[in-house]
């Protein structure tokens, strides 16, 4: 099996956003960085996928600036074989620019598995797999939530309104993954020392302006303050009141 | 100028989200094209000229009885070459979010994702998009002719305006694709999705056991059939509740018309996944909960007391 592993470098979840001075971006100042959570599912399947197979390779791409570093070596702590960095100073507001890059880079090689997150809580734009997907000529299975493969044939099942789509595909595949997938290892201290040796390379890429222009990064809108209705069952019978008359949402 | 929104369909059964499509597309002035991909008629999309479609195109193929990505993308793709239409619009439901990216790259573009707002200014597009989990929203002007838009559903609440749609079908010569849907396990009859409810009631570890989310699906039978029970990452990571309903930033952003958190203390990355609610309701029994911030309003004391008064009033409205 081998198998390419897309993933973000993203501010961690339980980031407060704070606006940069250019009103555009986040002010990074103090954010933690993290592997894109969706991406530790495709990682983990990678993994899995590869050991079960007995053989085969695990390659993390990540576009994103000199700092992914950091995030490949996580990956590379995790068991993946080697990493590579396409590096630009920002990543494309625009992810069909972002799209371009990744598939010029996995272009030309015979991988069965390309994953992907199925998206980053950064941007949730949810497009890079499929779009990948249409730029390699791959079939795409997106958000999927449980994976069978027997040789080139795969059955997938994702999430839908109300229900669970069950999806035959072909490999070679893009797969896009969603939480129930698996779940991801703890990095042992062993790993994280064997990332350290393992081949990280560093490629200068110029991305796309594209066609959707960033115009401004805005707090969302103050939510007026509320008021605490009252203590225990009693208080029930006034909230109702207050939903049907003042909100007006019963 | 027209614009092309894209209609979805399950069963044969025209999905209500279509309506919010339509009803966004009509804002953008111009010219409405619905289209539709199915098997055969599908049922409902003659009510698109209602929301104010003028025109419903149902394109059919054999292949198109359940979802097919790949021959969908195909066809729609196609159809949005031949038209010159401004934009693209689809909904950013599980289909649409599958879809959209498709037919971008088919056309070159990418897709302004999962927005909540789109006004003209000009000749540009504007859209708004809810970034970092609604952390803060993004303004982003798209370029691309056509430009392909996803709407975040429960957003754009369709408005009746009534235009005699005039109805089209026209039968595609796709391939089926090497990705095909074989089966879809439906979940128990009623059951509504978190990201497409009315009414969102969501549980955490208050609740204290997986078996008490009772208490919660009471109360959402007691709202006939609009309510949804959502759950925070905490009781989804114990696995007390399936992911689907994970509601905050490594879950679901919902927007529902009224969000009832219960035994949640609103960590900032739940809140980001609800606070575009319309109206939210907190119960909980620490005064001092996150929670109670976002909250319209908000009851102090035990969930297991104030959860089964409330259904017992909410039954009585709904009869």
């Amino acid at each position: 099996m081998k198998i390419a592993v897309c993933i973000k470098r993203v501010p961690d979840s339980e980031t407060r956003v704070k606006i940069a001075a250019d009103g555009k971006t986040i002010d990074e100042a103090g954010v933690k960085f993290v592997m894109n959570p969706y991406d530790e599912f495709a990682l983990e399947e990678a993994l899995r996928r590869k050991e079960k197979a007995g053989s085969g390779e695990v390659v993390v791409v990540c576009l994103g600036p000199a700092a992914a570093q950091e995030t490949i070596r996580t990956a590379l702590s995790w068991g993946a074989d080697r990493g590579v960095l396409l590096q630009a100073d920002s990543i494309p507001a625009d992810p069909f620019q972002t799209a371009t890059v990744i598939a010029a880079e996995l272009k030309g090689t015979a991988w069965d598995l390309v994953l992907f997150g199925r998206m980053a809580i950064d941007d949730y734009s949810h497009q890079v797999g499929p779009l990948v997907a249409e730029l390699l000529g791959l079939p795409c299975v997106t958000a999927v939530s449980h994976l069978d493969i027997e040789g080139t044939k795969g059955v997938a099942e994702r999430e839908i309104e109300g229900g669970i789509e069950v999806v035959n595909f072909s490999l070679p595949a893009v797969l896009t993954t969603d939480k129930s997938l698996n779940e991801p290892r703890l990095p042992a201290l062993k790993g994280i020392m064997a990332a350290k040796k393992k081949p990280l390379e560093v490629k200068p890429v110029q991305a796309g302006t594209g066609t959707l222009e960033i115009v401004a990064l805005m707090p969302p809108p103050e939510r007026k303050e509320g008021k605490i209705v009252g203590e225990g069952a009693g208080a029930v019978g006034e909230l109702v009141r207050l939903l049907r008359e003042e909100a007006k949402v019963l | 100028m027209t614009t092309l929104a894209v209609l979805e369909q399950r069963d044969g059964v025209l999905r209500k989200i279509s309506y919010e499509v339509v009803t966004a597309a009509q804002r953008l002035g111009g010219t409405v094209e619905a289209v539709v991909c199915g098997v055969g008629p599908v049922q409902g999309a003659d009510q698109a000229g209602k929301y104010g479609a003028d025109k419903i195109v149902t394109l059919t193929n054999p292949a198109f009885a359940r979802y097919a990505p790949e021959a969908c993308a195909q066809a729609l793709a196609e159809r949005a070459k031949q038209g010159g239409y401004q934009t693209v619009l689809f909904a950013a439901s599980a289909t649409g979010k599958d879809l959209a990216p498709r037919v971008a790259a088919k056309l070159g573009v990418a897709v302004a994702a999962d927005i909540t707002d789109v006004t003209t200014d000009g000749g540009d597009l504007l859209v708004t998009r809810p970034v970092y989990a609604g952390k803060a929203l993004l303004k982003v002007k798209v370029a691309s002719r056509p430009a392909v838009v996803s709407l975040r559903p429960n957003v754009f609440t369709p408005v009746e305006r009534r235009k005699a749609g005039a109805a089209e079908t026209v039968a595609v010569n796709v391939p089926a694709g090497r990705v095909t849907v074989r089966e879809i396990k439906t979940a128990p009859a009623g059951t509504l999705d978190v990201a497409e409810a009315q009414v969102v009631i969501s549980g955490g570890r208050g609740l204290k056991e997986p078996a008490n989310f009772k208490v919660l699906e009471e109360l959402a039978r007691a709202f006939g059939g609009q309510a949804a029970v959502g759950a925070s990452r905490a009781v989804v990571d114990m696995g007390w509740r399936p992911h689907a309903d994970q509601v905050g930033q490594t879950g679901k952003t919902v927007s529902p018309s009224l969000y009832i958190a219960v035994g949640i203390s609103g960590m900032i990355q739940h809140l980001a996944g609800m606070r575009t609610s319309k109206v939210i309701v907190a119960i909980n029994k620490d005064k001092d909960a996150p929670i109670f911030k976002v909250a319209d309003y908000g009851v102090v004391g035990d969930l297991f007391e104030i959860v089964p008064k409330l259904t017992e009033e909410i039954r009585k409205l709904h009869g």
